[in-house]
């Protein structure tokens, strides 16, 4: 089957879903998102769905901020007939190294100065807000109360219906196989049942996206990495905010549905697109979990996973155009692309549509690898 | 159906996944993500055989056409503590 679109994104996770609906909310008719799989297959069903707005550099500040403004209002902007389970009771970083404590609070007065709340914190303030926080290896805190979770499944499937509403076409089940380039210029978009003429093609295709820049002969410099997680049974609310430690290298928090959801990195693991779970993820966060948050301990595992980081060279998304003319991209989230996905949608669709951008994202075009000017931010996982 | 409960552990009633399959959703992967169907304590011992048929039944083909979700380890709930090696020496010491 032939058909013809404006505009096709490749992925249907929270990106392709907030691009669409963006690109539809400006008036774009005619914008087909395709996914190999089911709506959130990818990273977005998989993430630990964490907010946060301490970052320290001051774009990913803003970028952030606009994005968590976003979630406050998301029901009604998208005319939700659910709730994405936008839940605010904050993030709590503690730093177990000097150099870590000093970097919370640079951060802080940068966040400041950009007008979030967050604030550097002593251990004992840190034991009022998490009492069971075991300090012992710590050395200061830092919080920011309006930094949250919210239900990924949920807020995809709002920007889904929403993008519905407007007129954007979902095809699930249908992997980009080809996409043909004429005179340096996106021509076509191939599947396994469709071939769709296009000028413009968006590439959303988080732990793929590598695979789908070949299909244009653009190399990105990205690759995938799983990432494990776990959740235990749900009990009765006991934590109020994530913690979270770079140098412990750890995250958990408790779900409004009362379970805890964990994580951590794992410098061992190679590069590739098996996403297994192991023993020794399992391992290695019980001892982290059982450290720092003592009584978690007595919780159950009940299921643990794995999901794709797109990872680049300074760990920061690349956004935007590149050497062939209509093929865009949203790709290289690096673990964060979830609390981005807002500004996400709202950039790309700017950029394609030929307006200014809202927050000036010029440092993040795939151009800065070339240039040898990576974006550089001292505060990720 | 309001009062058919197909997943005990997150109270999913046979209404609800209807009304799920009604709004085009057609994977089990799906409904679960929705509805947290098979991912409580039990990890979709009871219910996936119900939830398999009904989705058979909806999509009008045989129960083996079906994708089965994902089982996830472990197999059954393990406490942290238990897998924990700084808390088992305190146990142990
Ligand atoms: C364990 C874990 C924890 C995380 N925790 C957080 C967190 O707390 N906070 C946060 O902000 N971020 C977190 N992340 C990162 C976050 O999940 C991702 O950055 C984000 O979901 C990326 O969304 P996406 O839409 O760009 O990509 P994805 O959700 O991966 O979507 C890409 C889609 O493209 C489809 N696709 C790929 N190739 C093709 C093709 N050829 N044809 C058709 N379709 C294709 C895939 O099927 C997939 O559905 C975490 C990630 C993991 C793995």
């Amino acid at each position: 089957m032939i058909m013809k679109a404006n505009i096709v994104i490749v992925g249907g996770g929270v990106s392709g879903c907030a691009i669409a609906y963006n690109l539809a909310k400006k008036g774009v008719k005619d914008i087909i998102v395709l996914d190999k799989s089911y709506l959130t297959s990818g990273a977005t069903g998989r993430c630990g769905a964490g907010v946060r707005q301490q970052w320290g550099t001051e774009m990913n500040c803003r970028i952030a901020k606009a994005s968590i403004e976003f979630f406050e209002g998301a029901n009604e902007e998208l005319q939700y007939d659910g709730d994405i389970e936008f839940k605010q009771e904050g993030y709590l970083l503690v730093a177990s190294t000097e150099k870590e404590n000093k970097q919370f609070e640079k951060n802080v007065e940068l966040q400041n100065k950009v007008g979030i709340d967050s604030r550097k914190i002593t251990l004992e303030e840190a034991k009022e807000i998490v009492p069971y926080l075991n300090t012992e290896k710590l050395i200061g805190a830092a919080f920011c109360p309006t930094d949250g979770h919210l239900n990924p499944f949920l807020l995809t499937d709002a920007y889904f219906k929403a993008a519905k509403r407007l007129g954007v076409k979902f095809y699930m089940n249908q992997e980009v196989t080809d996409i043909e380039v004429i005179d340096g210029k996106v021509n076509k978009v191939i599947t396994n049942d469709f071939e769709i003429e296009t000028d413009v093609v968006v590439n959303a295709a988080g732990g793929y996206s590598k695979d789908v820049g070949e299909m244009v002969g653009v190399d990105i410099p990205v690759f995938s990495e799983n990432h494990e997680i776990l959740v235990t049974e749900p009990i009765e609310k006991t934590q109020g905010p994530m913690v979270m430690s770079f140098s412990l290298n750890i995250y958990c928090q408790q779900t409004p549905h009362g379970s805890f959801i964990m994580g951590r990195g794992d410098k061992e693991k190679t590069p590739g697109y098996n996403i297994e779970s192991t023993w020794k993820f399992l391992d290695r966060m019980a001892d982290t979990v059982v450290g720092l948050l003592p009584p978690i301990g007595n919780l159950r595992v009940v299921r643990q996973w794995g999901g794709l980081y797109n990872i680049t060279p300074d760990k920061q998304p690349i956004y935007g155009k590149c050497e062939v003319e209509g093929f865009y991209l949203a790709v290289g989230f690096s673990g964060h692309g979830f609390m981005f996905a807002p500004m996400t949608g709202l950039l790309i669709a700017e950029q394609i549509l030929g307006e200014e951008n809202t927050i000036d994202i010029s440092k993040l075009s795939i151009d800065r690898f070339k240039k040898g000017e990576l974006y550089l931010e001292p505060s990720v996982v | 159906m309001k009062n058919t409960i197909i997943c005990r552990c997150a109270d999913i009633t046979l209404e609800d996944i209807n009304n799920l399959l009604s709004s085009g959703v057609t994977e089990i992967e799906e409904i679960k993500r929705f509805t947290r169907l098979g991912m409580g304590p039990c990890q979709g011992r009871t219910c996936m055989q119900l939830i398999q048929r009904i989705v058979a039944n909806h999509n009008g083909v045989s129960i083996d056409q079906i994708k089965m979700h994902t089982s996830r380890p472990p197999v059954t709930g393990v406490k942290l503590n238990q897998i924990s090696r700084g808390a088992r020496n305190d146990n142990e010491s």
